[in-house]
């Protein structure tokens, strides 16, 4: 008897059907990875076992048992727990308190601190992770918030466990913690689905791989009855001539010098030059000092010394609007806190930092701005019913592409990256890549922050490692590979817990 | 278009299921339902002479709605509107007596410079100095009543110029068009096009929907936020002004308690607390909605009591009615 059983699930939502008779299978004791590119379903399908959303049509049986899942709470009462794609925990609150939010130890209604605070250690310290359980939540750093999320799942004891993308924020010796996690829980009988776009992750951890096409199940293997190449033509329905699309663009001037950038607690003494037709990777540990480097870079925070000089003039942003005049672009990290407005629709969304682009007379010309919105719609494939679509109603990449989308439009100079394929699939990410091949081969430059090895060294020419807030080194394409970086990476870090 | 993203399911228009549809339109088909059942059962509820009645009463009161349609919409809250009307009113009846002998346009300017300034108060304490929104209006709802009081010393002012009079009670069109009528739609307007045709419009809502995302994106957060509290100040002035000319005296207790019934009027038209979701007609609709059910009830002769009781249980329907659509 299998563990759990979906089938015939049926799901539209805004008019749009996202599941088309779905039939999933989850045994005890296994990994079973659910791939498919932007929108094919997978988060959805999750979503109805975890009781989010309730599917139209199918059933759902666990253990054998047809069962009725309402509510994230029958849900839970049934053995499911879920880590989602979107980090969802209250910031104000603390780790230990969004661990254990709902089911506070204590009796009466009064909650007893001591022992919250003692359970979550005992919880972080079974995952080896180094976190201050009564630290608020939103002092930690991404890929820590989602650390707490997985031990979250994990503390409730759950036989079906489901990870949405649970290492989109996470660095790479926390993915090898992790997965000695999943093999512990493996062994203790715990179904786990597990949605991931990297590949090597799926090769490493699943014992079954699932992939779904736009709402519609391709088929389901055995790990080793498959290859890279199977599931990408799989999920999307062509051959993928590369993974790393990279266009050969000659190499111009400088365009951007840093020279010796501090900032106090953030970044120490970075110097580097951009050039024309680059993309320059930016890697390096969470907490490295990468993102807080380029908002100073863009005018976010100010850096205390050193010289920022674009096209040969030395440069002071007091803010973001400053940097968009001079030509920058910044595409965010976290599309969800600082890309995107969420209850917008798409062309309002695109067009925001571009706006004034589009006014005759004070008034919007609307009819030149949805021209101009649609144009990029259609020219990074945004799947979307209309540009008037709400954004939250989109999957994820096309989400991203929605920033994307929104900072072309200014026709900028220099675009940062930050983490630009972060939860999005195979084939976005190949067009993500596109994109930024295309842009910087008109003459522009590319930063691009990234915590995906393959992809630093896929799509850059050079990689600059930082390592505990200061430059650990540069290497160029030749130089590049996983020994190197990774070295460079803990340069700054031995005696601190590195490996 | 691929296939698969085609629209299926029910709709009723355009796009819309039925649950999206009432959640748009429930407050207005409320008010067309109201207007049905108070006619059907007082005919002369419908005479022009008592439509235009309700329809200056809901611009008075609607001015306040729209200015802070424009604040929840970036998740703030303005408690002092109320105190600002009646503090401008007093000002500009102050400058309107007949013995000060200044034209009625002076006495307008002070009333509006009152609200702009109080406005402007509320907007770089929110915005440029943290204070929280409902704490900061709450303050200036006591300091707005202070200096009204100071002016006034508690007295109306009364015997105010004719000129400053016709603009509360006159009319124009041959005496068909009250001005306070012709001055909410003036107003209307320009909002509408802030709101629907401008950068500006875009801005408050980007503020409210994701404040981050719109400081990357190069906004000036903290002046979008500034400058809703000015809009809401100078239109509550404006309706002060446009009650103390047609009371005919400078009163104290001018908008006392009007800051709730300019919330009620927002939410009702369905413009989210939480900021960032909202429509401009939507408060429109809340503003004619509370007020023919203010007047009908009156026509109708029920109880003042009761009445409370009916609008608690509208705005609350109203909100309900949107949330539907939440999920």
């Amino acid at each position: 008897m299998s563990l759990v059983e979906m089938s015939g699930i049926s799901k539209s939502y805004f008019g749009v059907e996202v599941l088309h008779e779905v039939n999933f299978t989850l045994e005890a004791g296994t990994v079973h990875a659910l791939m498919g590119e932007n929108g094919a379903g997978k988060s959805t399908l999750v979503k109805v076992l975890a009781g989010i959303h309730k599917a139209d049509r199918g059933t759902v049986k666990i253990e054998g048992k047809e069962v009725d899942i309402g509510s994230p709470a029958q849900a839970a009462e049934l053995g499911v727990a879920m880590v989602h794609q979107e980090l969802s925990p209250i910031y104000e609150m603390t780790v230990a308190e969004n661990i254990f939010l709902g089911r506070e130890p204590g009796a009466g209604g009064f909650v007893d601190a001591a022992q919250l605070t003692r359970q979550t250690k005992e919880l972080l310290d079974t995952l080896s992770l180094q976190i201050n359980p009564k630290e608020k939540m939103k002092n930690l750093r991404v890929a820590d918030q989602q650390m707490v999320e997985i031990a979250k799942a994990i503390s409730r004891d759950a036989r079906i466990l489901i990870m949405d993308e649970p290492t989109s924020a996470i660095t790479d010796r926390e993915i090898d913690r992790l997965f000695a996690i999943i093999e512990d829980l493996k062994a203790r009988g715990t179904g786990i689905i597990y949605i991931s776009h990297k590949m090597d992750e799926i090769f490493r951890i699943a014992d079954k791989i699932s992939v779904l096409r736009d709402g519609n199940e391709v088929g389901t293997w055995d790990k080793g009855d498959v290859n890279i190449d199977m599931l990408i033509k799989s999920m999307v329905g062509r051959e993928l001539e590369m993974q790393y699309p990279k266009i050969s663009v000659p190499i111009g001037e400088v365009v951007l010098e840093v020279e010796n950038l501090s900032l106090a607690g953030q970044y120490e003494d970075i110097s580097f030059q951009l050039r024309r037709g680059e993309i320059l990777a930016f890697v390096g540990l969470v907490g490295s000092g990468r993102t807080e480097l380029m908002h100073s870079l863009f005018g976010v925070t100010h850096p205390d010394s050193g010289r920022i000089l674009y096209e040969g003039r030395e440069i002071h942003f007091k803010k973001p609007k400053d940097a968009i005049d001079s030509g920058f672009a910044y595409v965010t990290e976290d599309r969800k806190k600082e890309g995107l407005v969420m209850p917008m629709n798409i062309q309002h969304n695109v067009s925001l930092s571009a706006l004034f682009n589009y006014v005759k007379g004070g008034l919007i010309d609307a009819k030149h701005e949805s021209g101009t919105v649609q144009g990029q719609v259609d020219a990074l494939s945004i799947k979307c019913t209309s540009s008037r679509q709400l954004v939250k109603s989109l999957s994820g990449g096309n989400q991203q592409k929605v920033v994307v989308a929104k900072w072309m439009l200014n026709e900028p100079k220099i675009i940062i990256f930050d983490e630009p394929t972060r939860g999005i699939d195979v084939g976005a990410k190949a067009e993500i890549y596109k994109i930024m091949g295309d842009y910087v081969s008109r003459g522009n430059a590319v930063i691009m922050i990234t915590s995906e090895m393959p992809e630093a060294m896929g799509v850059a020419d050079r990689i600059v490692v930082l390592s505990d807030r200061k430059k650990s080194g540069e290497l160029k394409r030749d130089e590049f590979s996983q020994e190197a970086i990774v070295k460079l990476e803990f340069l700054h870090m031995m005696g601190g817990g590195a490996k | 278009m691929d296939e698969k993203l085609k629209p299926r399911g029910v709709s009723i228009v355009g796009s819309m299921t039925p649950k999206q549809f009432f959640a748009t339109y429930g407050s207005l088909i409320g008010l067309i339902a109201l207007f049905f059942v108070i006619s059907i059962i007082k005919p002369n509820f419908l005479d022009i002479g008592n439509l235009i009645n309700i329809l200056r009463i809901a611009s008075i009161n609607g001015l306040l709605a729209v200015g802070m349609t424009f604040v929840i919409l970036t998740g703030g809250i303005d408690l002092s509107v109320g105190a600002i009307m009646g503090c401008a009113g007093m000002y500009s009846a102050y400058f309107a007596q007949q013995s000060m002998g200044q034209p009625a346009i002076v006495a307008v300017l002070i009333g509006v410079v009152v609200g702009l300034a109080l406005g402007l108060f509320n907007g770089v304490i929110i915005a440029y100095l943290k204070v929280p929104p409902f704490v900061g209006t709450l303050g200036s709802l006591g300091i707005a009543k202070g200096i009204m009081f100071l002016l006034s010393n508690a007295k109306p002012i009364p015997s105010l110029t004719p000129e400053f009079k016709f603009i509360g009670g006159g009319s124009i069109f041959g005496g068909n068009l009250p001005v306070p009528i012709v001055i909410m739609i003036i107003v209307l307007a320009i909002c509408f096009l802030l709101v629907y045709k401008m950068r500006y419009g875009r801005y408050v809502y980007a503020v409210g929907g994701n404040m981050n995302a719109a400081k990357i994106s190069g906004i000036n957060t903290k002046a979008i936020i500034c400058s809703v509290y000015v809009i809401s100040g100078v239109l509550a002035a404006l309706a002060g002004v446009i009650t103390s000319a047609r009371v005919t005296s400078g009163v104290t207790s001018t908008g006392d308690g009007y800051e709730v019934n300019a919330i009620a009027m927002v939410v009702i038209g369905g413009t989210s607390l939480m900021g960032g979701r909202g429509r401009l007609w939507g408060t429109v609709v809340g503003i004619l909605l509370l007020t023919v059910l203010t007047s009908g009830l009156d026509f109708l002769g029920v109880n003042t009591y009761y009445q409370l009781i009916i609008k608690g249980f509208v705005v609350i329907g109203a909100v309900m009615l949107d949330g539907l659509n939440q999920d």
